[in-house]
């Protein structure tokens, strides 16, 4: 079977050689995530930067202690732990108590990827597994959403306020576009400012690392599907999770689809599962769901949208 | 003489570690993940099982020559639910409680695939003793599996053992390990633990 002859190495593709590394998406991803992480000191203040610092500890230490008893190198360098402490925390509400964080970073980092083989072979995003663990052990705690408010006033522990999702339930639109634009909501750290996700996504394009057809798909498709179901479609693309998942976490490169037919089936597909939760859902927000089940059909879809091998002919 | 009791020994073993139901032969899970959200109900459903399994073990062994090899399997399920239907009206009697928190899961022992498949694939082809010791083996592995499964959840997703509460009121347990996720979670680290353990052993043995 084998053609490999002894002075000849055979390597499996891809050959073209970049200077990309992991250790560089990594960090414009962080770069990008900036903007939401101030926006969220501002809004939440204090108890933001601890629970994005737990997070972040977190990650690293399950990453270091799984790979120390499973006796493989150490991959705390390439920073997708650090990443993916980020990610998680950002899609936390500031009033969770600490120790949970710190759970739900060691489940990102240890169900979510170590028990696949590590990052590149994890099947779900993460971040978003912490998240869905979390969210099914303290529905509660989960669910507290403090209302922003500003460090500069000052610091309330339990004001509590519906996010503009849960009003849109209720068919209440309570928060303006202006509020919903720049963050002044109830909501988790790093969803509510939807300018400052939405500058981190424009980077992120620019520097190539990732396309921009997973979020335009997954934004675009949220916002007709909105207008199409009677919901405000511009209330609906700002408010929860959705830039936040769309910018950062659809596009995840292990998790999401490589090939350029299946980006677009798979922001389709996140957008219809987040309206449709969102709309007829127990939750009132699916991003997180929608994301961890379309990763699961990344393989399926990949399948599908494969391209033609050069020199095929078409049927 | 003293071999025999080696080998009987073995098969009794066998189902403990080397064997396990449900850590190595993966069968018998969808009682596992029912009813191992605590540690009574684990061990309830265990040695259910283990009765049925040693029961019919024996009789399956029992009538195997005179079972005709067309019609085994529908034998195979009438001896099992005869001892299920035992079982079930016994703890009924005389432990209502547990009988109604495993609910539905007693009848269901039947389509037990340990059992039927131990049936199949030892009682059919070996002797009675052998048949007997080997279903033993089998359901304790599964009861001691079962109720280690039972002991992490309650733990983990109520805060309590066999219902005393171990970290006080302010302990908000991880509601998850109760829900089937935390089964399955349960269910993969242990079976990473166990090949771990018995990979160094064979490791050291060699």
């Amino acid at each position: 079977m084998t053609l490999q002859k002894e002075n000849l190495s055979v390597s499996v593709s891809p050959h073209i050689y970049d200077k990309q590394t992991t250790g560089g998406i990594m960090r414009d991803v962080l770069i990008a995530l900036i903007p939401a992480a101030l926006a969220s000191f501002y809004f939440f203040g204090m108890r933001a930067f601890l629970v994005i610092l737990v997070s972040i500890l977190g990650c690293l230490l399950s990453e270091w202690i799984f790979q120390k008893i499973v006796k493989k190198p150490s991959s705390l360098l390439d920073g997708s732990a650090v990443l993916t402490g980020v990610l998680l925390a950002f899609c936390l509400p500031s009033s969770i108590p600490l120790y949970m964080v710190f759970i739900g970073a060691g489940v990102s980092i240890i169900i979510g990827k170590m028990v696949f083989g590590g990052l590149g072979h994890n099947i779900f995003n993460p971040a978003l597994v912490g998240r869905a663990v979390l969210l099914a052990s303290w529905p509660q705690a989960m669910t507290t959403w403090p209302a922003a408010n500003n460090i500069f006033l000052g610091m309330y522990d339990t004001v509590a306020g519906a996010t503009p999702l849960a009003g849109i339930k209720l068919g209440q639109y309570t928060a303006t576009y202006w509020d919903l634009f720049i963050g002044r909501t109830g909501g988790s750290l790093g969803e509510t400012c939807a300018v400052a996700l939405l500058i981190g996504g424009v980077y992120l394009i620019l520097r190539k690392v990732i396309s921009i057809a997973i979020p335009l798909t997954y934004i675009g498709s949220v916002y007709l599907l909105s207008s199409f179901l009677g919901i405000d479609p511009v209330y609906s693309i700002l408010s929860g999770g959705l830039f936040l998942g769309a910018f950062f976490m659809a596009t995840d490169y292990v998790t999401s689809p490589m090939t350029s037919g299946g980006k677009l089936i798979f922001g389709l597909g996140c957008g219809l599962l987040t309206v449709m939760i969102r709309k007829f859902g127990g939750y009132p927000e699916g991003v997180c769901y929608a994301i961890l089940f379309m990763n699961g059909l990344v393989p399926l879809i990949e399948r599908y949208t494969q391209p033609k091998v050069f020199g095929v002919k078409n049927k | 003489m003293l071999d025999r009791l080696k080998y009987y020994w073995k098969t009794f073993d066998n189902g403990i570690l080397r064997e396990n139901p449900i850590l190595r032969l993966m069968i018998g899970l969808c009682p596992t993940l029912a009813v191992s959200t605590s540690l009574i109900n684990s061990v309830g459903m265990g040695l259910a099982t283990t009765f049925v399994l040693v029961c019919s073990n024996f009789v399956v062994s029992l009538l195997r020559k005179f079972t005709p090899n067309g019609v085994r399997i529908p034998i195979f399920i009438v001896i099992v639910s005869t001892f299920v239907t035992l079982i079930d009206y016994l703890m009924l009697a005389y432990m209502p409680e547990l009988h109604k928190s495993l609910g539905v899961f007693v009848p269901l022992i039947v389509v037990n695939c340990i059992i039927l498949g131990r049936a199949e694939s030892f009682a059919y082809k070996n002797d009675v003793v052998l048949s007997a010791i080997d279903g033993l083996g089998m359901g304790l592995g599964f009861t001691i599996a079962i109720s280690a499964i039972g002991i992490i959840r309650e733990v983990l997703g109520n805060g309590t053992i066999l219902g005393y509460s171990l970290f006080g009121a302010s302990f908000s347990p991880a509601i998850i390990m109760i829900l089937p996720p935390g089964a399955f979670i349960t269910i993969g680290f242990l079976m990473a633990g166990l090949n771990a353990l018995t990979r160094k052993g064979e490791g050291a043995n060699k």
